[in-house]
Parts: structure tokens; sequence; C-alpha cells
């Protein structure tokens, strides 16, 4: 029976935990943001004060939408993203903390590809069951942006478990932990190396992209196509939609961390740290890997966001069809090849 | 309780949609000057948004021409409750320059209510502040009404 309390539990803390925390890092990305402009800046607590206004206001259904998928489209979008950030985080904190229990043999890598889809799909629903061109617009926009960006992430893990059934054969290979276990760093020729920083390159291009920031925002282009997809949302629709934005962004960017830094307190300096016999490496190891989230947020979303414009749509197709997955190609000829020079 | 911590998200948080109705862009530089790194009104919560239905805050600029007033109407009905209407610059509190002229109707309060009228030709970024700043303890008189006809 133990398990089904964990099943029940663990979303509900995971989804408290990971709201409270992805919405911060919207306000630090604003902040952040600011200081960019040499503005001060909305206060660190701001995305609450929006949700909190959101909640308040009145929720419009449009006359000509399907009222179903318009009003069911954010639901699924905020139980997915939390899915999704369960399956990322807790095997990743069961391998740091030692515990063994249901969800830590979990966390499969495509498993995460295609739940990582099902926000963007819930928008697209959304988008479309609004009945309004511009959503209309917007919804076919997020389309293109997942289809293209698919093809990147999937080389990714093909690369990822190659390399793990080179490394450690026997292992499951598409499993997460096992992915944290060997990181990709450790072990390997310059050839890899250079293979491993072209992959986080390109995964650091995917984030913006899956994150449907600035330059990758089409679909949501506020001056341009009146705020597409979420253009007729209002009230509590679009309050759920900001929390599950909150939430798959710090899910997106824990999978960007977990697959490329993935060490921990023990793993990084081999102590423990047990002052009065009580561990709080596991609370170290939160920490650091909050630093760590924040750090790639900072990086590869409020700083590319600050300095760049909207690309067109046809440029990101573009951009991910080819660039990016050459990009990955090339990365992962290289990982591959790596054992076989170092062989020679 | 409820409506304190309402009153207090309203006033951290507002989001303005913009819209023109016939005004000389000068008005307009001003918002966009106000939202600026020198003003900075992001430092309050507020931002501009893309469609009426995100929005609090109508900023309505320029006098109202024909063509524009179903317009005006159909976007104010847009914007869910609670809300409220700025109105920018001379042309819309008082059509301005325009005044009897055949293709405006204006000004702004012939076709939707206003709240808050801020004058100037453009105002200056620190008098929409202050029309900001009036439009919140609007906004809190109308929520205390709104709490006694509920109770």
């Amino acid at each position: 029976m133990q398990w089904l309390i964990y099943i029940f539990l663990i979303p509900m803390v995971v989804l408290i935990g990971g709201g409270i925390i992805g919405l911060y890092a919207k306000g630090v990305d604003r902040k952040f943001a600011a200081y960019y402009q040499s503005r001060i800046g909305p206060p660190l607590r701001q995305p609450f004060y929006d949700i909190g206004k959101l909640m308040q206001k009145q929720t419009i259904i449009p006359e000509n939408a399907v009222g179903w998928i318009f009003s069911g489209a954010p639901f699924v979008a905020l139980a997915s993203s939390v899915i999704l950030l369960v399956y990322i985080l807790v095997p990743y904190f069961a391998w740091i903390g030692d515990f063994n229990f249901f969800f830590s043999k979990s966390g499969d890598i495509i498993l995460i590809l295609y739940l990582l889809m099902i926000p963007s799909i819930a928008l697209v629903a959304g988008g479309f069951a609004s009945g309004s061109p511009y959503a209309t617009l917007g919804a076919q926009r997020e389309m293109v942006i997942l289809m293209s960006t698919e093809l990147p992430l999937a080389v990714t893990a093909v690369t990822f478990a190659w390399r793990l059934s080179h490394v450690a054969p026997g292992a499951s290979h598409f499993s997460l932990v096992t992915m944290s276990f060997h990181p990709l760093w450790s072990g390997m020729g310059p050839f890899g190396i250079l293979g491993g920083m072209l992959l986080a390159l390109s995964i650091a291009v995917v984030i913006p992209a899956e994150l449907a920031k600035i330059p990758f925002d089409q679909a949501e282009a506020e001056t341009e196509i009146a705020e597409g997809l979420l253009a007729e949302y209002s009230g509590k629709y679009l309050a759920f939609y900001q929390i599950a934005d909150g939430v798959k962004s710090l899910a997106v960017i824990s999978l960007a961390v977990i697959l490329f830094f993935p060490n921990g307190f023990v793993q990084m300096t081999g102590y423990r740290i047990a002052p009065a016999g009580y561990d709080i490496t596991l609370l170290l190891d939160v920490v650091i890997f909050m630093v760590k989230v924040f750090l790639v947020y900072f990086v590869s979303v409020t700083t590319v966001r600050i300095a760049m414009a909207r690309l067109k749509i046809s440029q990101v197709a573009k951009l991910f069809l080819v660039t990016i997955t050459v990009m990955c190609l090339a990365g992962y000829v290289l990982i591959t090849l790596d054992p076989v020079i170092r062989t020679l | 309780m409820r409506i304190r911590k309402m009153k207090k998200s309203f006033k951290r948080s507002l989001w303005a949609f913009h819209i023109n109705t016939g005004s000389c862009n000068a008005c307009d530089i001003e918002i966009l000057a106000t939202l600026m790194p020198r003003y900075d009104a992001e430092r309050f919560g507020i931002k501009l948004v893309g469609t009426p239905r995100h929005a609090d805050v109508l900023l309505v600029t320029g006098p109202v021409t024909e063509k524009i007033r179903d317009k005006v109407i159909r976007v104010y009905e847009q914007v869910p409750d609670p809300k409220l209407v700025i109105v920018i610059g001379g042309c819309g509190s008082t059509t301005g320059v325009y005044q009897e002229s055949y293709a405006v109707t204006g000004p702004v309060d012939n076709c939707i209510p206003v709240d808050v009228f801020i004058p100037g030709c453009p105002p200056r970024p620190e008098a929409i502040l202050y029309g900001v700043a009036r439009a919140w303890e609007k906004l809190e008189k109308i929520m205390k009404e709104g709490s006694k006809n509920a109770s």
C-alpha cells in the first residue's frame, strides 16, 4: 500500500514546491531582465501577485469557443507539467539521497520527451478551440516549433543512450538515473568533450524554444498576433497557464541540468556532511541543484531573451531542423568516435 | 480578508492594454516612456499586454474617430471585470484640437465609461503614473462598494 501513498503524495508535493519555485524563477528572470535594461524591475514576488490578481478576475469563455477543450486545456497543461517534473526530479533526488522506493527506477528519457510535448499540445488544443484567428495562428506556430525541436532532442537522447550502452553495459540505458550516475564528461577524450559541448549548446538553444521565450516566442507573440495561443484566455485559466509555464520551465531546465551537470555534493567532493549525526547532504544537494537551475535559466533564457529579437517562424523551423540537428548529429558522431580513437 | 488580499494583488499587478483611437502617436510614445528605464512602471507590476482579455486597464489615446468607435466599444466589452479605463491626452479627454471635426465622435466618454482622465498634449510620464495611482484609488473604492453590496 505504501506505493499508493507515494503516487498521490509526491505529485502533490511537487505541484506545490515546483509551482512556488517555478514562479520565483519567473520573478528572478524578470528582475535580471530589468537589471540588463538598467531598470529596477518588479519584485521577485511579482508572478504571485499576477496569479493572485488573475484568480480574482472574471473568467470569460468566448461564445464561439469549444467550451470543454477551452477550459480543459489549462488543467491538462498544468497536470502534465507536474507529472513531467515528478519524473525528472524524484528519481534524481532518490539517487542523490540514496533512497530506494517506488519512483527511483522510473524516469525514462523517451517517456520524458513525450511528456514534454503534452503541455504544448494542450496549449495548441486550447488555442484551436478558442475560436479566435489569432489563437489559431499561434497554435499553428506552436505546432511548427514543437515538431522542429523534437529532432534535436531525440538525437540527444539517442546519444546519451548509446554512450551508456558503451560505458555501462547491463544498466538500463534510457533511464535518467543511469545518465546521472555516469556523467557525460567523465572518462571522455577531447573528441567526446567536444561532442558533449555541441550537445549542450544545442540543448541550450532548445530550452527557450520549449519555454516559448524570445527569440522563439512566435506562438505567443504579444505585439504581433495579440498573444497568439493565449489571446482568448482570461482570469483563472490564464493563471493556470502561468503556473504550468513556471512548472514546465523548472522541469525543462532541471532536465538539462540532470543530463549535463548531474553531480551532487558527494560526487563532487566525496564527502558527506553530517553535523551531530544528522545527514544534511541531501539538503545541500537541493541547494546546489537550485543554483545550477537558476544559472542555466539565467544564461540560456534571460540573457538570450534580452539580447535577441523574435525570429520569423520559417527561420525557427530552419534553425532547428538544419543547424541544430546537424550540431546534435556532429556531437553524436564525435561521442561515438571517441572510444574508437582512444583505442587506436 | 479576501477583499484586502485582492486589493493588494491588484495594486501590485496592473496589466494594461493600449488602444489608439486616432491619436497622433505622441501619447503612445509617452506611454512607452513610462515603461522605459527612467520611470520603469514595471516596478509596480504594470505591463503592456497584447490582448484585451488579459487586461485590467484600458489605456485609450486619441479622439474617437467615426471608424473606430465600434471597435473601442467592442474592446471595452472584451476586457474581463473588474476593469478600469484611463484616457491619456487632451484629445481623448475633450477631443482637443479636433473639436467639431466631421470625422470625430469623441471624446472617449461618449462611447465608454472612463475612470481617469490624464490631460496634456502629450502628458508627461509623471502625469501618467499619477493617473495610474488615482486609478488604484478608484479601484479600491469600487471594491469597497462591491463588498458592501455583497454583505
